[in-house]
């Protein structure tokens, strides 16, 4: 086994039980424990397997993972994606060793450390030192390492007027800052990072991934970094694995292609389709091609219509919104004259050409509004449109959420105050 | 949904065979399930600093939210002594071993109380820091010790309060006679006994809790049954013959009892049932620790 191998993960599952943990009650369980000492059956399992199915008692349980089996090499940085219920949150748990796995193992070389939460123990009664020093010592830090560094968290939080004050009175945004002023400054050998970069403003948030950045960059140190947020993921990590209902599915350095991967997966299952649009006209299908867009390219829509009857069309409008819902754009079919337009008896598909979708990467949702005789329909989430950062423009860009919508083209130069054209008045 | 790797996927998990002989080489390893024995109790000493941080919010804490600060520890004792000195002395009669009533239940009091506190907040360490282990590992066990320690200063301000009593008594001319060198060499030693008792005491508790939660009714309920089945507000010496064997199963007696000795001269100073004490609290810390480290793997998952 190469020795810069940090975290080795074999065959890893936990198995969670739904319901009740135990009967709960004390009676029952020490009856229990009567009949098993004196070499009985337990009376109440019993009483389960006459009442219960198989299939029924079964699904009590519930594998949040299972035999998973991987390897962090040594300044890896790595991202796990998956929906919702994959088994992110449990491995991060069982990394951080919140709670044991149900079976297999994992082994890890040098000191590991969660961050599973900003702020973890913080009592809001005592100052924000007091507190550096709490948090420190919870998260794993020895009390010399905290005083070496305490200069640099106040500093790094931006408190220092308020170090003496109970963090009772602080703002959220101080509070959330000084948390992480403390983390970021772990100096553990491999980091674990949840989705904690999910809470406190962009600002932060930007912070955040710098300051991890610079974590794994400058000193080779290992981190796990665990998000919904794939542009971080993106931006951040130089390995991936892809977990899918409690089961890796993939373990790559290709970072972009798995996300995109995993992206087409995900878009696969939204939208269903064809969707009755009017008593005429019914949506049979909404397509993106290519199917991740790539910012500054070009991109087609193909509206898929099927008419019961000839039907005349006053209005065809393709609607953009951003994941919050904010409208970004409208692609209005009148400017380029698809309506007014009669439409035709059975299948026809209208396509929206975009020649450069100057998008800032994310994902986008699709609507359509099209008004024909008398009835009028806006449908809005009729399909993901995802949006990908085109290759590096030879600068590090800002995060997605810094960006706006819109990519602009525009060009800069250099030009002496002299040269400009002299005011109309001299 | 079955993706075949593309060329460019460079296998990051080439999953070796599971690997059993070189367990040396790592600092850490995560098992579904280790040893009875497997306490670990190295992590503590690591986490040390941890343990006084909990210890200094605990004081903390404890006084900030209130207006009269740590006099509250004074304050509480003082009412409890003065209400037994009323009721037991004044209105029972009961023997107080020819002592001053006020320095009897003080000498009795202290003690129970700091044993008994370390019962009831320890026994809870799982279901209030539910919060806290759910987010972030450190020994758990870190929580409970320092209760136990945090609860020492509350112990401490009564002791004050006793050798203060007790010296001002001394100064009327009272015929006590405490023992100094018998103070200062055995305080250490039953403060210990009390503190691993109590701890024991609790840790079982609070992994039983975590189980059945109504087992935290029948602790608040169950200390205060106890203090009158220790020679609390009573001395052992007036306990008929044939219950004090009862009593001195009760591994508090001794300790007790051993305090007036050493303090207010009065009282069964018995090396053989210290000893007693002692076994009972070892084993009952031991046993207190593997249940807790039983639980602390998996507690998360049921709360």
């Amino acid at each position: 086994m190469p020795s810069d191998t940090v975290i080795s993960v074999r065959n890893l599952s936990k198995l969670y039980r739904l319901g009740e943990v135990s009967t709960g009650v004390l009676a029952h369980d020490l009856n229990r424990w009567w009949h098993r000492f004196r070499g009985k059956e337990d009376p109440y399992a019993r009483l389960g397997a006459v009442n219960d199915r198989t299939s029924k008692a079964s699904s009590d349980y519930v594998w949040a993972l299972r035999d998973t089996s991987f390897d962090v090499r040594r300044g890896e940085v790595l991202g796990v994606i998956g929906k919702n219920g994959a088994g992110k949150s449990t491995l991060l748990k069982l990394l951080s060793r919140v709670t044991s796995p149900t079976g297999g193992e994992i082994k890890v070389r040098g000191r590991i450390a969660a961050l599973l939460e900003v702020g973890t123990g913080f009592h809001p009664e005592l100052t924000g030192r007091e507190n550096i020093f709490l948090n420190g010592a919870i998260l794993g830090m020895r009390k010399p390492e905290i005083v070496r560094r305490l200069d640099e968290i106040v500093e790094f939080s931006g408190c220092e007027r308020y170090v003496d004050t109970p963090v009772k009175r602080y703002s959220s945004g101080m509070y959330v800052r000084l948390a992480f002023a403390v983390a970021a400054h772990l100096d553990p050998d491999i980091l674990i990072v949840d989705e904690v970069l999910a809470v406190g403003d962009a600002e932060f948030q930007q912070r955040c991934i710098g300051k991890m950045k610079d974590v794994a960059a400058t000193s080779g140190r290992t981190v796990i970094f665990v998000s919904h947020n794939l542009s971080a993921v993106q931006s951040l990590c130089n390995s991936v694995i892809r977990m899918q209902e409690g089961t890796l599915v993939s373990a790559t350095r290709d970072v972009q292609t798995e996300i995109n991967l995993y992206l087409s997966n995900a878009q696969r299952g939204s939208g269903d389709f064809p969707k009755r649009l009017s008593a005429e006209i019914n949506l049979n299908s909404l397509r993106v091609t290519p199917d991740q867009v790539a910012s500054r390219s070009r991109a087609e829509i193909t509206v898929s219509l099927e008419a019961s009857v000839a039907t005349r069309m006053t209005d065809a409008c393709l609607l953009i919104y951003d994941a919050k819902g904010t409208r970004v754009a409208i692609l209005d079919g009148r400017e380029t004259g698809l309506a007014p337009m009669r439409l035709a008896e059975g299948r026809t598909d209208l396509v929206f050409e975009i020649a450069t979708a100057n998008l800032v990467p994310g994902t986008y949702s699709l609507g359509l509004y099209f008004h024909s005789g008398l009835t009028n329909v806006n449908l809005r989430d009729l399909m993901e449109m995802t949006v990908l950062e085109t290759s590096a423009p030879g600068v590090p860009t800002y995060p997605a959420e810094h960006r706006g919508f819109v990519l602009l083209d525009f060009k800069t130069r250099w030009q002496s105050p002299d040269a400009s054209p002299a005011p109309a008045s001299v | 949904m079955e993706n075949p790797p593309s060329p460019t996927q460079a296998p990051l998990a080439a999953v070796a065979p599971l690997e059993t002989g070189d367990d040396e080489t790592w600092d850490l390893i995560i098992r579904p399930k280790s040893g009875w024995l497997e306490l670990h109790l190295e992590d503590l000493w690591r986490y040390r600093d941890l343990l006084w941080m909990f210890v200094r919010r605990d004081f903390v804490a404890q006084y900030k939210q209130t207006i009269l600060g740590p006099l509250w520890f004074l304050i509480q004792p003082l009412l409890t002594t003065l209400t037994f000195t009323i009721i037991f002395s004044g209105v029972a009669k009961l023997s107080t071993d020819g002592l001053p009533p006020l320095l009897f239940y003080l000498a009795g009091t202290a003690p129970w109380n700091y044993f008994a506190t370390c019962v009831t907040k320890t026994s809870t360490t799982f279901v209030t820091n539910a919060n806290l282990f759910g987010k972030v590992y450190f020994p758990r066990l870190v929580t409970p010790i320092s209760i136990v320690i945090s609860t020492l200063i509350q112990f401490a301000i009564q002791f004050a309060l006793l050798l203060g009593t007790l010296i001002w008594y001394l100064a009327k001319g009272e015929p006590i006679t405490p023992h100094w060198a018998g103070i200062a060499l055995m305080s250490p030693l039953l403060i210990a006994m009390m503190a691993a008792l109590g701890l024991g005491v609790g840790i079982i508790v609070s992994a039983l809790t975590t189980k059945y939660r109504d087992l935290s009714f029948l602790v608040t309920f169950g200390i205060q049954l106890a203090m009158y089945a220790t020679p609390v507000v009573y001395p052992l010496s007036s306990v008929p013959e044939r219950y004090r064997s009862w009593m001195e199963l009760n591994p508090m007696t001794p300790v007790i009892e051993a305090y007036r000795a050493v303090y207010l001269g009065v009282g069964a100073f018995d090396w053989g049932a210290l000893t007693y004490s002692a076994g009972f609290t070892f084993a009952t810390l031991l046993v207190g620790i593997i249940i807790f480290n039983r639980v602390e793997k998996t507690f998360v998952d049921t709360v």
